[in-house]
């Protein structure tokens, strides 16, 4: 249960969404520019970005929505996204996104954290400044919406089908204008 | 020295703003609904959860442009602000705003931290289901505020009145691309 009455019984950041117009458009607007505007990183790459840092902050539902929408733009299952998750390394992925996930996984610890060596390494791998900062923004984003919805204490469907299934809607219509209710 | 080649005559967050004006805007956005509002917390309170949420993080650029923004709202009482953020429980600010600097705290750890408890203590304490949600998000926010300004090593000024100048500027103009395409105060 919630930690203030939302007046709704959407899951997750729709259920705060619901209750927050007003913050809801912005934050919308973000995901939409981050996740799905045009960029030299794939779709699927920056939901993989967001999805391995939500598993880092343990969001149940973030890391979940984010998941199901990198396996559809991918084309991968739930069990290749979960590998990503526990060791990225190891992963079917290019040089380039596992320095760019080395990036996300030190923002998620503290801005600081980021070297320049880490900077270094997605440098020579092919990463543009472009691909270097929205990699940063992404993993910060979602450091603010995974604590959203676990600061609020949002319920999350536990089915992870739940996810799989309403993933190619998310992916069509985009974050920036959508019914909460669908 | 940046990460990435940003506009040298920008500080912190508004070169990035200035490298990235797409992400800037809801950036913005985010930051007048959530700062500027007067429904329920003041601004100055809001700034003062910002500001406290940033030295949490260590972020130096954040706290001092939150801090001197929120001085700028309380008549220019600086050693109240900074009482608030070196030790809040023993400033003198209401009993509410404690219990809502104490979730903010949480939620800079991580949202699992805030526990039914804290939220008990600020509703005692005179807070509505709206100043814990808009203290949660705020907190939230600057978590991401301050990874971004600290992820990509942006330049924060050292003369520190500077950072009363730029204040001002927000103060009088709000949050928004003013502050990356304007004269730097």
């Amino acid at each position: 249960m919630a930690h203030i009455n939302l007046h709704n019984d959407l899951p997750g950041i729709r259920g705060l969404m619901e209750y927050s117009p007003e913050t809801a458009r912005p934050l919308n607007d973000l995901a939409e520019a981050l996740l799905r505007a045009d960029n030299s990183l794939s779709r699927g790459e920056r939901e993989l970005i967001a999805t391995y840092v939500s598993s880092l902050n343990d969001c149940f539902f973030c890391q979940n929505v984010h998941g199901a929408i990198a396996g559809h733009y991918l084309n991968c299952d739930i069990p290749a996204i979960d590998a990503v998750k526990q060791d990225y390394l190891s992963a079917p992925l290019s040089a380039k996104m596992k320095a760019l996930l080395g990036i996300a996984a030190l923002v998620q610890k503290g801005g600081k954290q980021v070297t320049t060596a880490a900077i270094t390494a997605a440098t020579e791998a092919g990463a543009t400044e472009k691909e270097i900062h929205d990699t940063v923004l992404i993993a910060a984003a979602f450091c603010m919406y995974n604590r959203y919805v676990d600061g609020m204490a949002t319920w999350a469907p536990q089915n992870r089908q739940f996810y799989v299934d309403r993933a190619p809607q998310r992916a069509a219509e985009g974050y920036a204008d959508y019914d909460l209710h669908k | 020295m940046p990460h990435i080649q940003l506009n040298e005559s920008l500080p912190g967050i508004r070169a990035l703003l200035a490298f990235s004006p797409h992400t800037a805007a809801p950036l913005g956005a985010l930051a007048n609904t959530l700062l500027r509002s007067d429904n329920g917390l003041t601004p100055a309170e809001r700034e003062l959860i910002g500001a406290y949420v940033s030295s949490l993080n260590d972020c130096f650029y954040c706290q001092h442009s939150h801090a001197a923004i929120a001085s700028c709202y309380l008549s220019n009482n600086t050693e109240l602000v900074n009482q608030v953020i070196s030790n809040y429980h023993t400033a003198p600010v209401s009993g509410k705003l404690k219990a809502l600097l104490c979730i903010a705290g949480k939620v800079q750890q991580s949202g699992r931290n805030v526990l039914p408890a804290d939220i008990d203590n600020a509703r005692a304490a005179g807070a509505t289901e709206h100043d814990i949600h808009d203290t949660v998000l705020i907190a939230a926010l600057f978590c991401l505020f301050n990874r971004y300004v600290d992820g990509l090593a942006t330049v924060a000024p050292t003369d520190m009145n500077s950072y009363r100048q730029r204040a001002k500027q927000v103060a009088a103009m709000g949050y928004g691309s003013h502050v990356y395409t304007s004269q730097q105060p």
